[in-house]
């Protein structure tokens, strides 16, 4: 079984935490993934950065400029994970833009993240389209999930087209709204999760965008089965370096020592 | 089997065109491609449409017979005068296009990106005509280089925002105009400048141009009893003039067609904006196409002496027209349209936008006939670049 089917089967209020690959420097992966390991996260996503992230507030785009700037590319990152399956089992997402996935080669960039001990992916500008017609097979070969998100614009009925052709979660972006912006969730927000949550789908939903702190992680899992952490988390390594993980999943957890 | 240079049913040219967006601008895409034919066909529509271009924008442009350059180069040249349009460029034609599409979609906020300021200021002259909220996105950088048009956008009534991440300028103004658009997806239309962006942009935005291609050729039948000329010519950076002149031509084999895009300081110095030499396809503000890029996938930063040139992509169409060589591909280098800016002011009293000087130079690097009718969109004027021109020329 896939190592993200495995947690979504096991786990409840699951926590997924987003970093940009080769931010703040270009060595950091592995030691954030260590730490992240032994903070006991369920779930890793890594940013492959790009010059334009459309989707992505000022944080993540921040992020990706200096991780570029340090030189992290495709190859360079594969390269990281190389031996990563021997460090951790926590399951491993790539999420990142689809044009350098397109320069790599869609199907050496699947391959290479098999080999590499990678899980899924997130590829936000590759519609759903397109993927079923020319990439779904490339996909399942490697035993790659691709996860689509959803938000408050997206329609019942093609919530449950991507509900059907979801292999892994259904990221659901909590409101309309580019990364990073700290929102709390208002009735506008409980209406739309009330309203997924009564489509009841088939596939597990984790919540994204906005979470910061314990108590909208909270009103997160509330709602999904778990939360997804990207810009606060970004803010946090860049303000305490990579060595004090562990302190901000267990501010996030709610967990005092 | 007959084949197409337009656009196909899923939004394709060829290989190029579609839709690659983030699910958050699925709704509004969406919207847009299921309503934008059906309304832009409605009578109410046209009507409107039609008289704000003739009594507003001044159209018909003349299709002007440039005498003494016909008589340098021994040949028939005409140009399609849109320099003439209010606010100075084609770039009206598309803005009110999509004011009165926006209306009808019930979208009360505007949102634009510009480079040098002219789409800018199309826009923000729609929405005061239309009394709409009004927000252009722009470079930091252009900000500066185009104090001019800032001002005018302001005194429209506009708030110039600027784009602050990337290399800001043009595609990280378009960046932050997505943005805001992921951020107000109910309320917000945005008008794209050119036949960029995901489909349906590329379609609307050149079938709201391609009124340039169907007055040349009622406008050409006039002075030569015939419809169709020899060449068409015009200059691309997203593409916009050009798709308009070209649009009832690009089935017509018989009529040439010439890009003529930006080839900055040279080729292969680093500094250049030829897309179609120097890109590779790619996906850019969610449509597959040409593209300048790293081996890894990173847009890179191009280079034009004329900010509207200054486009690491190139539309869809254009793609399509390279790839299958239907279209002839020219590039031209800063010093040649600089020098052909001051000919054509010289020998035919039009001072061009340096954008539109680049497609003149055309005439230096392809051989016509003396029976040849060409005809070049005279895309833009240039009182937005008399600085850069006095700098230039010493003037």
């Amino acid at each position: 079984m896939n190592r993200i089917n495995k947690v979504l089967k096991e786990k409840k209020d699951i926590l997924s935490i987003y970093f940009t690959a080769g931010y703040p420097n270009i060595d950091d992966t592995i030691e954030i993934i260590k730490q992240l390991d032994r903070s006991k996260v369920d779930m890793i996503e890594i940013g492959l950065p790009f010059s334009d992230p459309l989707a992505d507030g000022p944080t993540i785009q921040e992020s990706s400029t200096k991780a570029l700037k340090n030189g992290m590319n495709t190859s360079k990152l594969f390269e990281q994970l190389k031996n990563i399956r021997t460090i951790t089992d926590i399951p491993i997402i790539i999420m990142g833009y689809f044009n350098p996935i397109l320069q790599y080669g869609v199907e050496n960039f699947c391959e290479d993240c098999k080999k590499n001990g990678v899980d899924g992916l997130i590829i936000p500008d590759l519609p759903m389209d397109v993927y079923l017609k020319q990439y779904q097979e490339i996909f399942k070969k490697q035993n790659l999930l691709n996860m689509f998100l959803i938000t408050p614009q997206t329609s019942n009925e093609r919530i449950r087209l991507i509900d059907e052709i979801s292999n892994g979660f259904i990221y659901m972006v909590s409101s309309s709204s580019i990364t990073g912006s700290e929102k709390s969730y208002g009735e506008e927000q409980k209406i739309y999760f009330k309203r997924i949550n009564d489509l009841k789908l088939k596939s597990s939903l984790l919540i994204g965008f906005g979470i910061s702190d314990n108590n909208n992680f909270k009103e997160a899992i509330n709602h999904s089965q778990g939360a997804i952490i990207g810009s606060a988390f970004i803010k946090h390594i860049a303000q305490n370096g990579v060595y004090k993980i562990s302190d901000f999943i267990n501010k996030i957890r709610g967990i005092t020592i | 089997m007959y084949k197409s240079y337009n656009v196909d049913s899923e939004g394709y040219y060829g290989d190029f065109g579609g839709a690659y967006i983030p699910e958050m601008m699925y709704s509004n895409i969406n919207e847009l491609k299921s309503k934008y034919l059906k309304i832009s066909s409605q009578p109410d529509f046209i009507k409107e449409f039609d008289e704000l271009l003739k009594k507003y924008v001044g159209r018909p442009t003349p299709l002007y017979f440039a005498k003494r350059l016909s008589k340098e180069y021994n040949t028939k040249i005409y140009l399609k005068r849109e320099d003439l349009c209010h606010t100075g460029a084609h770039k009206i034609n598309n803005t009110i296009g999509q004011i009165l599409l926006a209306q009808r979609l019930g979208k009360t906020r505007i949102i634009a990106e510009t480079g040098a300021g002219q789409h800018g200021v199309a826009t923000a002259t729609v929405c005061a005509l239309m009394g709409i909220k009004c927000i252009i996105y722009m470079g930091e950088v252009d900000i500066k280089r185009q104090a001019p048009n800032v001002a005018r956008m302001k005194m429209l009534g506009a708030e110039v925002k600027p784009a602050c991440s990337g290399s800001k300028t043009l595609k990280d103004a378009t960046n932050e105009a997505i943005r805001d658009w992921i951020n107000n997806p109910v309320d917000t239309h945005y008008i794209i400048g050119s036949v960029v962006g995901p489909h349906p942009y590329p379609d609307m935005v050149a079938r709201f141009q391609s009124v340039i291609g169907i007055e040349v050729k009622e406008q050409l039948f006039e002075a030569e009893g015939k419809e169709n000329p020899d060449y068409v010519i015009a200059c691309v950076g997203g593409g916009s003039n050009a798709a308009g002149l070209f649009y009832p031509y690009l089935d017509d084999l018989k009529v040439n067609i010439i890009c003529v895009e930006a080839a900055g300081m040279g080729i292969n110095t680093g500094k250049s904006a030829a897309t179609s030499i120097l890109g590779k396809e790619g996906v850019i503000h969610g449509s597959k196409t040409l593209l300048m890029q790293s081996n890894d996938g990173q847009i890179t930063e191009p280079y034009s002496i004329s900010a509207g040139l200054d486009y690491p992509g190139v539309g869809p169409m254009h793609a399509n027209l390279f790839r299958s060589k239907r279209a002839d591909f020219v590039s031209i280098t800063d010093k040649k349209a600089m020098e052909w800016g001051l000919k054509l002011s010289r020998m035919e009293g039009i001072i061009p936008a340096i954008e539109t000087s680049h497609a003149f130079a055309v005439l230096d690097k392809r051989k016509f006939s003396k029976k040849d009718i060409i005809v070049f969109n005279c895309s833009g004027r240039g009182d937005k670049d008399l600085d850069t021109y006095i700098d230039y020329f010493k003037l």
